[in-house]
Parts: structure tokens; C-alpha cells; sequence
């Protein structure tokens, strides 16, 4: 079909396709700079960078130096794994019971568990300090772990619940009448078909947990520090290069991460859906 | 050729009319035993201390010996409060508005690309997602700053003759949320649209339409639950943006989270820290229930 060629179709083309262009250069370029940065011979944030070292990278792994950093981040994983593991048992056993059920409790409950991702994270980290406190827990990762596992569980639940929504029920039938019991099925059907569902969710909360501000601002304090309040501290005071240089290894991290999800279980397919 | 898997499962309504059997009961045990230990932690460790924030807040000192509605009193009595307020709604609304201007384009021509180029597309999109706020914030520092790129540049091409101040200004504040959360925006316009009929669009332009009037007559309104998704959560997270607020908004620039932030941890009143985040819930909470409102009407305008 041939298509008309008018001047309003130019036009289109040319504004939505210059606007896209600013588009993707205003979600690339901060990225490219930072690595740029990191690469710097000076001891400012100077751009273009001059010169070309690896000394920022060099102090990120010195133990003396960066001690404080090693450690924060060493505490960011081990939360984000604790969270994250934790999330996935309780979310997985919640979306088997609740995913199919058409009762009224059920859907409220689904979306009660979903409401972590609206409520603004501010004002659950300060009720979460004021309620740890009050009952006179002192400050510790656990605390941390408890604040992130409610407000990256609903990654997991989402993917999850969709997986087992998109489950075509008449192989769980036919496991049934073939004789197998319910944990049989659900550990040789069920669990295989929604593993990626469940991979995906669970990806996206550790990512959510290493990178979560508002819980662990008000839970961590300088010996439960967690790696985004050591960066904001860094950057707060004298905006040292070594932020461009820990920024580069998350870059990195989070680049290669997202492509073993993508070839695994489809990561960008599931969060678009 | 990969299929989109969307397009091979049924949707959910027919599966559930195949399955007869499950009443629409109002409890059931079975449905529960799995979902218990989960209910469980979020009473405790999510109902539980929201509960107590409420209660919190209806003390007026911070040593808890004063019942009564002092610090609601004194939060709202204050004029400055309703700027705040305000500011933080305002900087929600110019962060969705450069979204949309920017974002809905580039949505559109994902639409056009071939399936490979879609891919790498969506990629791109998502990554800064997965990448720590704290990073493109600091990202944004490098490139508004004094000697940051686009200083640099405007200078180099001779179109300023000093260096602009973009870092502790509002507008540098809304270009540096607009990319951060930018994806927020992206996902769910790109998951309403590649859903569309691509035949609605020919059959647009075969009755002579131009791509403009396609556009605003036939996939805006189709993308408007996308559309309003998009901005629900761009919304949510632009207000209660506590570090890029901070770091690119400097201290000059008040919004509610750096409020909350300093009675909750500063001045440590928390019955007024309370009282101010929860303004701050319903603030944002009824812009977006003003938001999906409008979503259900527009949907049953379109499916009526």
C-alpha cells in the first residue's frame, strides 16, 4: 500500500522522531558521563575528564582507604540476598493460594500486598523507625531486612502472580488426573512453569533493595550503613571522584545482571507486561 | 521469529469462565494456608507500624506526655506548610509533564521499530532502572554542574558566556527527575501500545488521515490507561524523591521528604515528623486516586 507522502507526515516524522532522539540521549548520556568521570586524572568533576587513570578504581579497593565503602556495600548485598530470599518464599506461597481465587478477601489481599509500591517509601521508613524503636529494638540489619522485604516483595508477587495467571490450568488438571498428588504437581509442574516469573520478580526486588533510599535512611546508621547512604554521604560532603568510581561498578553490575536476565527468563518482556 | 506471549495466552476472563467450579466465595481455608505467612509479616512488620505512626501523630511534644492534636495543629497552621505542600504536588506535575513530552514520542517510535531494534530499545530504557538513584543522581551533578557537559558545551558552541546555574534550581531539579523517571513512564505506555491493533492505525490512514490526526484521534485516547498509569508513578516517586530532592535541589529548594527527613532524624519530633508524612501520603495518595478515577472513566468511555 503505498502511503501518502503529505507535508503533515513529514512534519510527524521529523518532531516525534527529533523528540525521541533528545529522548534517548537524556536516559544515555548522564550514564556514558559518569563512566567517562570515572576514569579521570583529576581530582574534580571536570567535564570533558582529562587524561585517562584507573586511580579511582585503584582507591575504591583499598582496604584502608575505602574500608567504610567495602563495608557498606558488603551490608547492601547481604540485605538485598536476606530480603529477596525471604520474598520470594512468602510471595510465591501467597500467589499459589491467592492467584486464582475469585473471592472478594483475596483480591483485597492482592492488592493490600501491592500497596508497598504506592504508599510513599518516606513515610513507611519513618513508621518503621518509630515502630522498631518503640518496641525497643535497637539498630541492625535484621530491622533493615524486615523494612525491605515489604517494600520489594511486590516485585516478586507481580511477576509471579502473572506467571500463574498466564499457567494453562488444564495441565495442572491432567497432573491431577494422572494421579499425582497436589505437592507432586506443584513441585514437577507448577514450580518449573513459573520459575522464570519467580526469577524475574526476584531480580528486580534485590535490584530494588540495593538501591532502596527511603527505608534504609531512617533504619541504617553508621554501623548498619548501606552502600546508597555511604554514596549520598560521599556526595554530600565533598563530592569525591570516588562516587564516579563506585557508580562505574554498579553501572557495570547492573549492565551485565540485566543481560543474563534477558537471555534467561526474558527480563525487559516481563516488566513491560 | 519470536512470538509475543501476550498474544498466545487467553485472556484471564475466559480462563476463569472454564473454571466453573471455584466459587465466589468469601474465604476460603485452602486459598489461605499458603498465603498466611505473608499476610502475617505485613501486619506485623507494615499494618502494625503504620498503625503506630498514626497514633504517633496525635501527640504534640516529642517525649510523647501530650495527647491531643498539637502537632496537627502546628503543622497546619502554618502557612509555610501549605507552600511546601505545594511546591512538592508542583514538582510531581512538571516531572510527569516533561515525561510525557518526552517520553510519549520516543513510545511512538518504538511502535515503528523492527522486533530486533524494539529489543534493544527496551533495553536501553530499562537500564537506568536498575541503576542505583544514588548513581544518576550523582550522573546529573556531572552534567549540570558549573564545569559539568552541558555547561561545557553551551560555552564551546559560544551560547552562553558564563556558566549557567542548573545544580540547587528548580529546573535543573525537573531535567535531572525527568530521566530518572523517565522508564516509569515508558513501560506502561509501551505495554498499552504494542497491544493496540496496528490495523486501527492503517485503516486510519487509509481514510485519509494524516499521522498527526491518527495520533491524537486514535492512539492517544487507545494509550490513555498506559497514558495515566505512566503518570500515577512518575507522580508517586518525583514527590518522595528524598535524595535527588536533597543532592540536586540543594537545601534552599523545601519539599515534604526533606521535612519528614529533618523532624524525623534532625530535630528527632517525631509526632510531627508523623504528622507531615502522613500530609504527604494523603497529598500524593489523592492525586493519584484523582488520577485513576479518571482512568476507569476513560477505559469505560472507550469499552461503552
Amino acid at each position: 500500500m503505498a502511503r501518502r507522502r503529505s507535508f503533515a507526515d513529514l512534519s510527524y516524522a521529523l518532531v516525534i522522531g527529533a523528540i525521541a532522539l533528545v529522548a534517548v540521549l537524556i536516559i544515555v548520556t548522564p550514564v556514558i558521563v559518569v563512566l567517562m568521570t570515572s576514569f579521570t586524572e583529576n581530582r574534580t568533576l571536570k567535564f570533558p575528564p582529562t587524561g585517562f587513570s584507573l586511580q579511582w578504581y585503584a582507591q575504591l579497593f583499598d582496604p584502608v582507604a575505602s574500608r567504610p565503602i567495602q563495608r557498606a556495600a558488603s551490608n547492601s548485598v547481604e540485605i538485598a540476598c536476606f530480603s529477596t530470599l525471604l520474598g520470594v518464599v512468602l510471595a510465591t506461597g501467597a500467589s499459589l493460594g491467592l492467584s486464582r481465587s475469585r473471592s472478594r478477601l483475596a483480591r483485597a489481599a492482592d492488592s493490600f500486598f501491592m500497596s508497598p509500591l504506592v504508599l510513599p517509601g518516606i513515610t513507611y521508613g519513618l513508621a518503621a523507625l518509630v515502630y522498631f524503636s518503640l518496641l525497643g529494638f535497637s539498630p541492625s540489619l535484621n530491622l533493615i531486612v524486615a523494612g525491605h522485604l515489604i517494600v520489594t516483595m511486590p516485585f516478586i508477587l507481580r511477576t509471579t502472580t502473572a506467571s500463574l495467571t498466564q499457567l494453562d490450568p488444564a495441565l495442572l488438571d491432567s497432573s491431577a488426573s494422572l494421579g499425582a498428588s497436589w505437592p507432586y504437581t506443584l513441585r514437577r509442574v507448577t514450580l518449573p512453569l513459573i520459575a522464570p516469573g519467580i526469577a524475574a520478580g526476584a531480580f528486580l526486588a534485590f535490584m530494588a533493595s540495593i538501591d532502596n533510599v527511603p527505608v534504609s535512611l531512617f533504619l541504617s546508621n553508621a554501623r548498619t550503613e548501606v552502600l546508597p547512604m555511604r554514596m549520598w554521604g560521599m556526595m554530600e560532603s565533598t563530592l569525591d571522584v570516588r562516587v564516579a568510581a563506585v557508580s562505574g561498578v554498579l553501572i557495570a553490575a547492573a549492565f551485565l545482571l540485566m543481560l543474563v536476565m534477558e537471555w534467561t527468563v526474558g527480563l525487559t518482556r516481563r516488566m513491560r507486561d | 521469529m519470536s512470538v509475543s506471549s501476550k498474544a498466545m495466552t487467553p485472556p484471564s476472563s475466559y480462563d476463569d469462565a472454564t473454571s466453573p467450579l471455584r466459587g465466589e466465595g468469601w474465604f476460603k481455608w485452602s486459598e489461605w494456608q499458603l498465603a498466611l505467612p505473608l499476610a502475617l509479616a505485613f501486619a506485623a512488620l507494615f499494618l502494625a507500624p503504620l498503625a503506630m505512626l498514626v497514633a504517633v501523630s496525635f501527640f504534640a511534644d516529642d517525649k510523647f506526655q501530650q495527647a491531643g492534636f498539637g502537632s496537627w495543629v502546628k503543622f497546619f497552621t502554618d502557612p509555610f506548610s501549605y507552600k511546601i505542600i505545594a511546591d512538592t504536588l508542583l514538582l510531581g506535575v512538571k516531572t510527569v509533564g516533561a515525561t510525557i513530552l518526552v517520553g510519549y514520542p520516543l513510545a511512538l517510535v518504538y511502535l515503528d521499530l523492527p522486533a530486533r531494534l524494539q529489543k534493544v530499545l527496551l533495553f536501553i530504557i530499562v537500564l537506568p532502572l536498575l541503576l542505583s538513584v544514588v548513581v544518576r543522581t550523582f550522573a546529573w551533578i556531572v552534567v549540570l554542574g558549573r564545569e559539568g557537559l552541558l555547561n561545557s558545551l553551551l560555552l564551546s558552541l559560544g551560547l552562553i558566556s558564563e556558566p549557567l546555574k542548573l545544580l540547587q534550581t528548580e529546573l535543573g531539579l525537573v531535567i535531572a527527575l525527568t530521566q530518572i523517571e523517565m522508564p516509569l513512564m515508558l513501560l506502561p505506555l509501551i505495554s498499552v501500545m504494542s497491544r493496540l491493533d496496528p490495523n486501527l492505525r492503517d485503516a486510519s490512514a487509509a481514510l485519509g488521515a494524516s499521522r498527526w490526526r491518527t495520533l491524537f484521534k486514535v492512539i492517544v485516547p487507545l494509550s490513555m490507561p498506559g497514558l495515566i498509569a505512566g503518570c500515577l508513578l512518575v507522580f508517586a516517586s518525583s514527590t518522595t524523591a528524598f535524595i535527588s530532592q536533597t543532592v540536586i535541589g540543594g537545601v534552599r529548594l523545601i519539599y515534604l521528604p526533606l521535612v519528614i527527613w529533618q523532624q524525623g532524624l534532625v530535630v528527632y519530633h517525631w509526632p510531627l515528623a508523623a504528622v507531615v508524612s502522613l500530609a504527604l501520603v494523603v497529598s500524593v495518595l489523592s492525586v493519584i486516586a484523582a488520577l485513576s478515577w479518571l482512568n476507569r472513566r476513560s477505559s469505560g468511555h472507550l469499552h461503552g
